[in-house]
């Protein structure tokens, strides 16, 4: 499987992204600059964490518009899989790519911790390396992670599988505690209509090297591996 | 001519922002408050010398960036 991993001015978990996409794939991602207009022929077009453009106006805003994002948009409705985390979920959004947005945390504080996280849906390229219902361990990082839709939309993403992940107690419960940001419905990550793109707030990349003491991201790039190869 | 965004959330999206605004407020004694809500204004500086396109200009800013349709309302004021 090839990957692109694409970074915007503030982008800063590439590396974390590239060193999952290596540890599962066994290929080195291809990097392409936002100011690029060419992608490379890849299996797998990602958007990491960061803080692209400074956040300014609203996270995502601004990289929404970047030159690169008309290719990624272009690919993506030819079928080509686009995994945005983080920021690259708020990117996602702005560009129209995925339903929703992303609000500043309840807390109105920056989280950055393990939460837990539901698979909803594993019958996806990005999900199929887990079962549903199976709670995972994965650390969160940002500000601004409280997703919202209107009611219509979020019945829709429910009615058609295309909650990807939500947040959850160690054994798979939901409670407003464990919803850290506040997210409408405890949603952590969503899918396109033919879930082929998924946008999600924590960080699995940064759960997948045994040295920091849980892998339970690494599912998720195993997947992709086994359903792109 | 002069134009200034006014972007504020649409009704119905939490707004933790403001909610801490009205906690502050309470708590530095101010009562009889009600809901507070933040919003941002853009001030724009435009060639556009008819007002009608500076302000159909504007409009398409704020649908294409200004704004997120998705969670912001705006109004747009010609100055």
């Amino acid at each position: 499987m090839k990957a692109a991993v694409v970074i915007f001015p503030g982008t800063n978990r590439e590396h974390d992204v590239c060193a999952a996409l290596k540890r599962a794939s066994g290929q080195q991602p291809a990097i392409v600059w936002h100011r690029d207009t060419e992608l490379p022929a890849a299996d797998l077009i990602v958007l990491p964490g960061g803080f692209a453009y400074g956040d300014y106006l609203r996270c995502g805003a601004m990289a929404a518009h970047s030159p690169i994002m008309r290719e990624v948009k272009a690919r993506a409705a030819k079928g080509v899989p686009v995994l945005g985390i983080c920021n690259g979920f708020q990117v996602l959004t702005e560009a129209g790519m995925l339903p929703g947005a992303l609000l500043r945390n309840k807390t109105l504080s920056f989280i950055c911790r393990d939460v837990h996280l539901r698979v909803e849906n594993s019958q996806t390229i990005f999900t199929c390396g887990y079962a549903a219902g199976q709670a995972i361990r994965v650390p969160v990082a940002h500000g601004e992670g409280n997703y919202t839709a209107d009611a219509a939309t979020l019945d829709r993403l429910e009615g058609e599988g295309r909650v990807a992940f939500r947040y959850c107690g160690a054994a798979g419960e939901l409670t407003d505690e464990d919803n850290v940001n506040g997210s409408a419905r405890c949603i952590a990550g969503v899918f396109n209509e033919t879930r082929t793109v998924l946008g999600l707030m924590p960080h699995p990349e940064n759960s997948t090297d045994p040295l920091l003491g849980c892998t339970d991201g690494q599912g998720l790039f195993d997947g992709l591996v086994s359903a792109l190869q | 001519m002069k134009a200034r965004v006014h972007i504020r959330f649409k009704e119905g999206v939490l707004d933790p922002q403001g909610k801490a605004i009205g906690h502050a407020l309470a708590s530095l004694g101010f009562t009889g408050l009600g809901e507070v809500r933040q919003g941002k204004l853009i001030e724009l500086e435009l060639a556009e010398t008819d007002r009608e396109k500076a302000r159909e200009q504007v409009e398409k800013m704020c649908e294409q960036l200004l704004a997120n349709p998705v969670i912001e309302n705006y109004d747009i004021e010609l100055v």
